[in-house]
């Protein structure tokens, strides 16, 4: 086992899939909120469907119980990214081991 | 001969005033249509909702449309908007504080330059609008649209006539006492509040 330097408890070797996490997360994150409607303003818990009553010719406003992400949604899974791709400059490289055969 | 003929003409005016005598409209629509939208101008996106909880009654003669009286309720809670953290907001005490203070109410004074043409009519309503307990006299550009007889093309089994009153104005929250002249450059301090609803008036 290598020597883990007590300020960096992550060893170096998941440097590589922790990149990999990071950019899964940004996809995941921008796909979700793609899927969901892309919707540039904020979160929506329940959505307004605007409906006609044909006997008054009233415009009026439903709400549908789902939920629509919104940018808040997209900054916050790219700003978990960020922080987790900006950690892995953070780790140094593993101690090389001595050469049992020098 | 005379004596029959005049009474004759008395119950037939008397009919025809008790007819023409201004109907009660009630505004608790059976079909949930009624609501009151607002808009304010927002960071990101305009502040849109909709307060559905509307009561109250409107008398009216579409014989006489400028004697129009009458009151609209609002209930604050029913105010939804679709983002719940904003909702929250919008409802607790530094904005609408509508545990404290429940009903939006609209009581019409008069109605002036009224015009009237088939079933439709135009008018300015002035009335005392009461907000957050803040009552204050407005003016709002109406149109109300008298259908006779269509209460039973919404309601199967039902005989009346509809008013539909549509406006649009706005108010000045810090009128209000809502957050005055705090967060103007990111919350406009002007809110948009545009009415549609019905009212109903059975016939007995």
């Amino acid at each position: 086992m290598p020597a883990r330097s007590p300020s960096h408890p992550i060893p170096h070797r998941l440097r590589l899939p922790l990149r990999a996490c990071s950019l899964l997360l940004v996809l995941v994150t921008v796909g979700f909120w793609a899927a969901k409607g892309a919707h540039r303003g904020w979160s929506q818990h329940r959505v307004p469907v605007r409906k006609i009553d044909e006997v008054t010719g009233i415009v009026f406003t439903a709400y549908e119980d789902r939920f629509v992400p919104g940018v808040e949604v997209l900054a916050a899974g790219s700003a978990l990214a960020a922080a987790i791709f900006g950690a892995t400059f953070l780790l140094r490289a593993s101690p090389t081991r001595p050469n049992p055969t020098s | 001969m005379k004596i029959p003929v005049f009474i004759a003409c008395l119950s037939f005016g008397l009919a025809a005033i008790a007819g023409a005598a201004p109907r009660a409209y009630d505004f608790n629509d059976p079909k949930g249509v009624n609501g009151i939208q607002f808009s304010l101008d927002s960071v990101l996106e305009p502040i849109v909702g909709t307060a559905s909880g509307v009561t109250g009654t409107v008398h009216f003669d579409p014989a006489s449309p400028a004697a129009t009286t009458g009151r609209i309720v609002v209930a604050a809670r029913s105010l939804v908007v679709p983002n719940a953290t904003q909702a929250g907001h919008i409802q607790g005490k530094d904005w609408l504080d509508t545990a404290t203070h429940a009903d939006i109410t609209f009581e019409l004074v008069k109605l002036t330059a009224v015009s009237t043409k088939e079933n439709e009519t135009t008018a300015t309503a002035t009335g005392k609008f009461t907000l957050k307990g803040v009552t204050k006299e407005i003016t709002v550009p109406v149109r109300l649209t008298h259908l006779a007889d269509a209460m039973g093309k919404r309601v199967p089994g039902t005989q009346g006539d509809l008013l539909v009153v549509r406006g649009e104005f706005s108010i000045k929250r810090a009128d209000y006492g809502i957050q005055p002249g705090q967060m103007e450059d990111t919350v406009n301090p002007l809110i948009k509040l545009t009415l549609a609803i019905v009212g109903s008036a059975p016939k007995a």
